[in-house]
């Protein structure tokens, strides 16, 4: 009886609601922007927080990761051949494994792009020349064959091992495993595959991650060198890079930090120039929440202003409306009406409002996220307790900026009401 | 909720000694002074005098929606004076039924819903409430302007599902401001038949009317005069 009451109720404040269809759109306004906003502003946090921690579990969390990086003020070292040189050396990682005790493995990874050639298909690939570890580090299955080993690396091998997009791409359907690759000059044999990686690139050195190709380090040195050549703007540079990256896997995740620092200092000494980036991923979710707070300030203060504004927009239109029915507040209490039914009718009235503009700004805040994400490029994610809470934010404001215009209507005396013109 | 003042003995309804008065600013005006009658069960009353003597301020204090300033009023036992506003509430919702001049339906609400009003808030269920709504207006010949709103209707008609109204919960009394005031004379006729056949079933009637022809369907009639009874006059 009771919900069916509540129910009759509801409709017949949706009934009110439908006589002014304008107004009551405008009034929920307010509404419609504080809602969309908070679920904006969750969903790009979220987002935010999920990308890092997604990354932070791919790039592992104990891992330190080590890149070259060109310096600003790049230094010409031979003015003649226009060679700029920097980054990693291969003594680095002797250097870092050997000085920290923190550091229980190092894996090199010396970056080449190449074509790949399999009969008639070819294919750009980033040729990945490394030490058998890297599997184990970046955490990637195996699909198939083999992964490289140390033997290979010490016989200097010409074996390769592909991702599964890459393998896809460059074999076809033809059998997988035991192909002959072309490689820049030479020929490999596909060993092994390795899943490839989805999501959001966790190596920010290339974006397309699929068409890796891992091969042992000391087959990249000897086949490729140190030296590439790029062509920019009509010029050509040539560079001198021994190695690109070095992840190190730290024992604890308590020494991360700490390392890290230590590596920075140790390089900093040896390379007296800044062409390395230390990172950690663990950097990357304070980053993360670093952006979390920043659109939680900007949103949430738009959320809040919206809210606010909304809330008084209703509780005007609520007063309104009791000046407007006074009359059958009055019929009302003439046949009965307590004066708390009053409040209840009139309350739940404001809290429809409320609830609609509520449901309408979920509906925008479901679609803010979706264009901040295609727009942007900002990952975003919309939980369902967003939405929730939306709602009962909503409800809320309907209540708090109800109750003053529900006691109004109440309050009124039935003999004055049922006069009233 | 039988709360019997000692001494009084009253069986419907019955004014003693009530006076009141309203209060605009500093000024005090004396709309009952000192009223005094009993109204018996089953009984039909009209109340007459000129403008002003005080037959609306006197419905209210009977209806419950006001309370006297001195005197007392007692209601089927129960002293009105000093009960709290939600007993006044609940003492209207069962007992009294108002049928008014300017029919006072809810416009937003249709027919059927007007009817069901006294229903909604005694807490029937809606099924059972439609099929009470629905007797009524079939009663009163609206059976098929059950889905209409108010403003889709004449005023003989809009008074008709008044008074259905007034009877959904069923009072023992009818409390009528000039229910005839806004309809012309053919359908006064008509509404004044459906109270009287309502009186004849059981129900007392206190009517306020300007006309004697409407009058003289009451069997008493009480005369006021600048809020006191001037007289009461017995029989048709
Ligand atoms: N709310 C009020 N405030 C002040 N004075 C009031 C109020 N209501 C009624 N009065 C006064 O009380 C007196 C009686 O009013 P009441 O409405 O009872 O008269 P009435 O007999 O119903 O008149 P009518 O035939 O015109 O309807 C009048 O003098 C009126 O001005
Ligand atoms: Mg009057």
């Amino acid at each position: 009886m009771r919900r069916s009451r509540l129910m009759l109720n509801v409709r017949l404040g949706i009934k009110n609601l439908r006589l002014h269809k304008l107004r009551s759109f405008l009034t929920m306004l307010g509404v419609v922007f504080g809602v969309s906003s908070v679920i904006a502003m969750l969903a790009v946090g979220e987002g935010a927080s999920k990308e890092a921690l997604e990354q932070i579990r791919k790039l592992g969390s104990n891992n330190i990761i080590v890149r070259s990086v060109k310096p600003v003020k790049e230094q010409i070292r031979e003015v003649r051949t226009r060679m700029s040189i920097y980054g990693l050396l291969y003594e680095d990682m002797e250097r870092i494994a050997g000085s920290f005790s923190a550091v229980r493995r190092i894996v090199p990874a010396k970056l080449v792009r190449q074509e790949g050639r399999l009969g008639a298909r070819t294919l750009e690939l980033r040729v990945v020349g490394t030490t058998p570890e890297w599997f184990d580090l970046v955490r990637r299955p195996l699909v198939a064959g083999r992964v490289m080993t140390s033997t290979d690396n010490g016989q200097r091998r010409g074996v390769v091992v592909l991702t599964e997009h890459g393998a896809r791409r460059l074999l076809a359907t033809e059998g997988t495993i035991g192909q002959p690759v072309r490689i820049g000059g030479g020929i490999f044999e596909v060993i092994g595959i390795v899943q490839s990686e989805s999501g959001f690139g966790g190596d920010i050195q290339t974006p397309d991650q699929d068409v890796d190709a891992y091969i042992p380090l000391e087959v990249a040195r000897e086949r490729f060198g140190d030296i590439f050549t790029q062509r920019t703007a009509g010029a050509r540079i040539r560079e001198r890079v021994e190695l690109h990256q070095l992840i190190a896997e730290v024992a604890t995740l308590e020494e991360v930090e700490a390392t890290a620092a230590g590596i920075e200092s140790l390089l900093m000494r040896f390379h007296g120039k800044q062409d390395y980036r230390v990172s950690v991923p663990l950097a990357l979710l304070r980053q993360a929440e670093a952006t979390k707070r920043t659109f939680n300030i900007v949103l949430g203060s738009i959320a809040a202003i919206s809210l606010l504004v909304g809330g008084i927009g209703i509780m005007n239109i609520m007063l309104a409306s009791v000046t407007e029915r006074t009359r059958e507040i009055g019929i009302r209490r003439a046949v009965g009406a307590k004066k708390k039914q009053i409040v209840g009718q009139f309350l739940i009235e404001t809290v429809v409002l409320s609830t609609t503009g509520g449901l309408i700004g979920i509906g925008i805040g479901l679609l803010v996220p979706w264009l901040i994400t295609s727009f942007a490029g900002m990952p975003t994610v919309v939980k369902p307790g967003s939405l929730v809470l939306s709602l009962g934010i909503s409800m809320t404001v309907g209540i708090l900026f109800g109750i003053y215009p529900a006691f109004r209507a109440a309050d009124l005396d039935p003999i004055e009401a049922l006069r009233h013109e | 909720m039988k709360t019997t003042a000692a001494g009084a003995t009253c069986a419907e309804a019955c004014l003693r000694e009530v006076c009141k008065v309203y209060r605009m600013g500093d000024q005090e005006v004396p709309a009952l002074r000192g009223v005094s009658v009993e109204f018996d069960p089953g009984s039909f009353w009209a109340v007459m005098g000129p403008s002003g003597s005080g037959k609306s301020t006197l419905l209210n204090i009977l209806g419950c929606l006001d309370r006297p300033t001195s005197g007392r009023y007692l209601l089927q036992g129960d002293d009105v004076g000093a009960l709290d506003d939600d007993t006044l509430s609940e003492l209207r919702l069962r007992r009294l039924g108002f049928v008014f001049q300017s029919f006072n339906l809810i416009p937003q609400l249709t027919v059927e819903e007007n009817i069901q009003l006294p229903l909604y808030y005694l807490g029937w269920e809606p099924e059972k409430s439609i099929e009470r709504a629905r007797e009524l207006a079939a009663k009163f010949d609206l059976a098929d302007r059950v889905g209409h709103r108010p403003t889709e209707l004449s005023g003989g008609q809009q008074q008709r599902v008044a008074i259905a109204r007034a009877l959904a919960n069923d009072p023992s009394i009818i409390l009528a401001d000039e229910p005839t005031g806004n309809v012309d004379s053919r359908m006064g006729g008509e509404i004044m038949q459906i109270i009287s056949e309502l009186n004849r079933s059981g129900k007392t009637i206190i009517m306020v009317t300007h006309e004697p022809h409407i009058a003289a369907f009451a069997r008493q009639r009480l005369y006021m005069k600048d809020g006191a009874v001037e007289h009461i006059e017995e029989g048709r």
